[in-house]
C-alpha cells in the first residue's frame, strides 16, 4: 500500500481504510465534532414504563427486602472484625466480640469440604479431656500466655453463651464439638496489655490439665 | 466475564455476605481457579479470613473445588450462579403459587443457607409456620414432609452431590478434598424417614411440643445428640427447573396474548406433559400425539377432540411457529419449538426496548428491518434450523442489550445503596424511636406519653423518610424488572449457544 509509509510526514489526511467502505461517501457532511462528554443524565424523550403493581408486585417487592434483611443476620454475613478502639477498656476482656478464635459461626459438613479450610479451635477447659500433644515443639512463653488467655476467653463465652436465651442461635451454638486441638496458626494478639495469667477468678482451681505447661498457676 | 457483571456479582456478595467474601468472591472470580495461600497472599487477606469466606460460598454453591496434582486444592468461582441471586425472590414466589406457604419456606430455606437435609429443613420450616399459626396451633412434620417430597418429585428440589461411601479397610492417608458424586438416578429420591413431631414456638412454655421431655438440656432446643436418620444427604434448590417453568410460563402467556385462553391452555397441557420428558436446552420437546393430548388436557376442560385438532392445526399453522406438526400417527404428532418461542420473546423484549426507549416510529423501522432479514433468509432455510448469519445477527443484539441490562441493574443497586448510606441518621433515628414506642407499649404507656414519643421526629423529616421508603421500592422493584428481561435474553443465548 503506497500510503503506508507516507502517511506520517505528508498528507495527513489520509486514513488507512476506505472511507466508503463504512458507509461515508465522498462530500457528505459529517455530524460536528463532540466538544464535550455527553450528559451524565440526558433528559428522557419517554415516559419509562410503569413498574409491575399489584399483589404480586407488591409481594415480591416485600418479600426481597426481607431477604435482604434475613441474609445479614445468618452466621453467613461475615462482619469485618470489630477496629480496635483508641483506648484499651477493662469491659473489653468480657465482651463477645465475635466468635471464637475466628472460627466459623455455624457447623459445615466438614466431610463435604477440603481438609485445609477447617480453622482448628481449642477444645473447652471444661471438657476436662486430656490434651494429647504427642509431638509439639516446646512453647514458648508468649504462646503459654496466649494459651492461658485463650481458655480463659473460651471459658467466659461459654458462661455467656449458655445464659443467653434460646432464641439466641439454635443449633449453631455447638462449641463444644469441636475436635481438633492443634494450635491455630495465626498468631493472635493480646487481648490487653495485661498478662492474662495474673487474673485469677477462681474458676480454673485445679482445672488446668495441660502436660506440657511448667509455668506456675498465680 | 464482563466488567458489568463483575460489578454486579461484587454488589450482590457484599450485600449478602458481606466485604470479607466479597473480596475474595470477586478475586476467584476475576482470576480463575486458584489455591488457597494463593488467594490469601493476592487479596492481602488473613488466612483465616479466607478460610471462613470460602466455606460461605461453598455452602451457598458459589465456589467449587477441584483437587489438583500433589495434593494442591484449587477454588474456582461460579459467575453466573452469583448473578442468580438476584432472581430468589422470584423463586421463591413461584413455590408460593405452585405449593403454597409450605412450599415457599422450604424453597427459601434452601436457599437462604445453600443447602441442607431433609430433616433441618422439615423442623425449621414447621417451626416458622408454626409462629404464625394461631395459639396452641402447630403445624406437623408430615405435612411439610409431604411438601417437600411432592418439590423433589417434580424435581424443583434436588439432592446435592455427596461424599462417597469409602470401604473401611481403605488403606493410606485421607485426600485432602472429598470427591463428591451423585448419581442421576438418585437426584430426587428422597430419603425414607419418618419424621415425627411438631413445630415449635419460640417463647411458648411447651404445651405444644411434640412431648420433647424439657429435661434432657434445659440450654439447647434441638436433639443434638441424636442420630440424624438422614445425615450426608443435603439439598438444594434446583433453579434450571424453575427457570424452565419461567420460560413455561412466559411461551404460554405469549399464545394467551397473541391467540385466546384455549390455545395458551392447550400449549401449557403439552408443556406439562414435556416437564421431566425434555432437557432444558433442548430445542423440541418430545413429540406428542393429539391423542395424549387431549386426554392429558385439565379436567375442567371440555373440548371435543375435534376442536382440539383444530386448535392443534391453527397453532402449527401459526407464523410464530410456536408449535410444529412432525407426524400424523396417533391423530398428528406435534412439539412445542422451543427455542423458536425463545427467539421470538427475546425478540419481542428487544422490540419493546426500543420502542420505549426511541419511540414508536424506530421499533416499526426496528421490527422492519428483522421481519425483511427473515423473508430473504427463508428460501434457504430449513424447517426448524434458523441460519447462521441471522443467529448471528440476533445473538450479538440480545448480548449488547443483555450488558446494558447487567449494568443497569448495578447502577440500581448503587444508587439504593447511596440513599440508605445519605438518610443513615435519619433511618436510625426512627427506628429508635419505634424501638422506644413498642417497649413502651408494651408495658402499657399512656396514649398522651406515646404521642410525645412519635413527635421525636419532625414532619419534614418524616416526609423525607417517606420519600426514602418510597425510591428505595422503586429501585427494589426496578431490580426485579430488569430481571425478567435478563432471564428472556439468557435464555435465548444459551439456548442458541449450545446450537452452534
Amino acid at each position: 500500500m503506497a500510503s503506508r509509509g507516507g502517511g506520517r510526514g505528508r498528507g495527513r489526511g489520509q486514513l488507512t481504510f476506505n472511507m466508503e467502505a463504512v458507509g461515508i461517501g465522498k462530500g457528505d457532511t459529517l455530524p460536528p465534532p463532540t466538544l464535550q462528554p455527553s450528559p451524565l443524565f440526558p433528559p428522557l424523550e419517554f415516559r419509562p414504563v410503569p413498574l409491575p403493581s399489584g399483589e404480586e408486585g407488591e409481594y415480591v417487592l416485600a418479600l426481597k427486602q426481607e431477604l435482604r434483611g434475613a441474609m445479614r443476620q445468618l452466621p453467613y454475613f461475615i462482619r469485618p472484625a470489630v477496629p480496635k478502639r483508641d483506648v484499651e477498656r477493662y469491659s473489653d476482656k468480657y465482651q463477645m466480640s465475635g466468635p471464637i478464635d475466628n472460627a466459623i459461626d455455624w457447623n459445615p459438613d466438614w466431610r463435604r469440604l477440603p481438609r485445609e479450610l477447617k480453622i482448628r479451635v481449642r477444645k473447652l477447659q471444661k471438657e476436662r479431656i486430656t490434651i494429647l500433644l504427642p509431638k509439639r515443639p516446646p512453647k514458648t512463653t508468649e504462646e503459654k500466655e496466649e494459651t492461658i488467655q485463650k481458655l480463659e476467653t473460651l471459658e467466659k463465652k461459654e458462661e455467656e453463651v449458655t445464659s443467653e436465651e434460646d432464641e439466641e442461635k439454635e443449633e449453631e451454638e455447638e462449641k463444644e464439638e469441636e475436635e481438633e486441638e492443634e494450635y491455630d496458626e495465626e498468631e493472635h494478639e493480646e487481648e490487653t496489655d495485661y498478662i492474662m495469667s495474673y487474673f485469677d477468678n477462681g474458676e480454673d482451681f485445679g482445672g488446668d490439665s495441660d502436660d506440657n505447661m511448667d509455668e506456675a498457676i498465680y | 466475564m464482563t466488567q458489568a457483571e463483575i460489578k454486579l456479582c461484587s454488589l450482590l456478595l457484599q450485600e449478602h455476605f458481606g466485604e470479607i467474601v466479597e473480596k475474595i468472591g470477586v478475586h476467584l472470580i476475576r482470576t480463575g481457579s486458584q489455591p488457597l495461600r494463593v488467594i490469601a497472599h493476592d487479596t492481602g487477606t488473613s488466612l483465616d479470613q479466607v478460610k471462613k469466606a470460602l466455606c460461605v460460598l461453598i455452602q451457598h454453591n458459589l465456589v467449587s473445588y477441584q483437587v489438583h496434582k500433589r495434593g494442591v486444592v484449587e477454588y474456582e468461582a461460579q459467575c453466573s450462579r452469583v448473578l442468580r441471586m438476584l432472581r430468589y425472590p422470584r423463586y421463591i414466589y413461584t413455590t408460593k403459587t405452585l405449593y403454597s406457604d409450605t412450599g415457599e419456606l422450604i424453597v427459601e430455606e434452601l436457599l437462604l443457607n445453600g443447602k441442607l437435609t431433609m430433616s433441618a429443613v422439615v423442623k425449621k420450616v414447621a417451626d416458622r409456620l408454626t409462629e404464625t399459626m394461631e395459639d396452641g396451633k402447630t403445624m406437623d412434620y408430615a405435612e411439610v414432609s409431604n411438601t417437600f417430597v411432592r418439590l423433589a418429585d417434580t424435581h424443583f428440589v434436588q439432592r446435592c452431590p455427596s461424599v462417597p461411601t469409602t470401604e473401611n479397610s481403605d488403606p493410606g492417608p485421607p485426600p485432602p478434598a472429598p470427591t463428591l458424586v451423585i448419581n442421576e438416578k438418585d437426584m430426587y429420591l428422597v430419603p425414607k424417614l419418618s419424621l415425627i413431631g411438631k413445630g415449635k414456638r419460640r417463647r411458648s412454655s411447651d404445651e405444644d411440643a411434640a412431648g420433647e421431655p424439657k429435661a434432657k438440656r434445659p440450654k439447647h432446643t434441638t436433639d443434638n445428640k441424636e442420630p440424624i436418620p438422614d445425615d450426608g444427604i443435603y439439598w438444594q434448590a434446583n433453579l434450571d427447573r424453575f427457570h424452565q417453568h419461567f420460560r413455561d410460563q412466559a411461551i404460554v402467556s405469549a399464545v394467551a396474548n397473541r391467540m385466546d385462553q384455549t390455545s395458551s391452555e392447550i400449549v401449557r397441557t403439552m408443556l406439562r406433559m414435556s416437564e421431566i420428558t425434555t432437557s432444558s436446552s433442548a430445542p423440541f420437546t418430545q413429540p406428542l400425539s393429539s391423542n395424549e393430548i387431549f386426554r392429558s388436557l385439565p379436567v375442567g376442560y371440555n373440548i371435543s377432540k375435534q376442536v382440539l385438532d383444530q386448535y392443534l392445526t391453527l397453532l402449527a399453522d401459526d407464523p410464530l411457529e410456536f408449535v410444529g406438526k412432525s407426524g400424523d400417527s396417533g391423530g398428528g404428532m406435534y412439539v412445542i419449538n422451543l427455542h423458536k418461542a425463545l427467539a421470538s420473546l427475546a425478540t419481542a423484549t428487544l422490540e419493546s426496548v426500543v420502542q420505549e426507549r426511541f419511540g414508536s416510529r424506530c421499533a416499526r423501522i426496528f421490527r422492519l428491518v428483522l421481519q425483511k432479514k427473515h423473508l430473504e433468509q427463508k428460501q434457504v432455510e430449513d424447517f426448524a434450523m434458523i441460519p447462521a448469519k441471522e443467529a448471528k445477527d440476533m445473538l450479538y443484539k440480545m448480548l449488547s442489550e443483555n450488558f446494558m441490562s447487567l449494568q443497569s441493574i448495578a447502577n440500581l443497586i448503587e444508587r439504593r445503596q447511596f440513599e440508605t448510606k445519605e438518610n443513615k441518621r435519619l433511618l436510625e433515628k426512627s427506628q429508635r424511636v419505634e424501638a422506644i414506642i413498642a417497649s413502651m407499649q408494651a408495658t402499657g404507656a399512656e396514649e398522651a406519653q406515646l404521642q410525645e414519643i412519635e413527635e421525636m421526629i419532625t414532619a419534614p423529616e418524616r416526609q423525607q423518610l417517606e420519600t426514602l421508603k418510597r425510591n428505595v421500592n422503586k429501585l427494589d422493584a426496578s431490580e426485579i424488572q430488569v430481571d425478567e428481561t435478563i432471564f428472556l435474553l439468557e435464555s435465548y443465548i444459551e439456548c442458541t449457544m449450545k446450537r452452534q
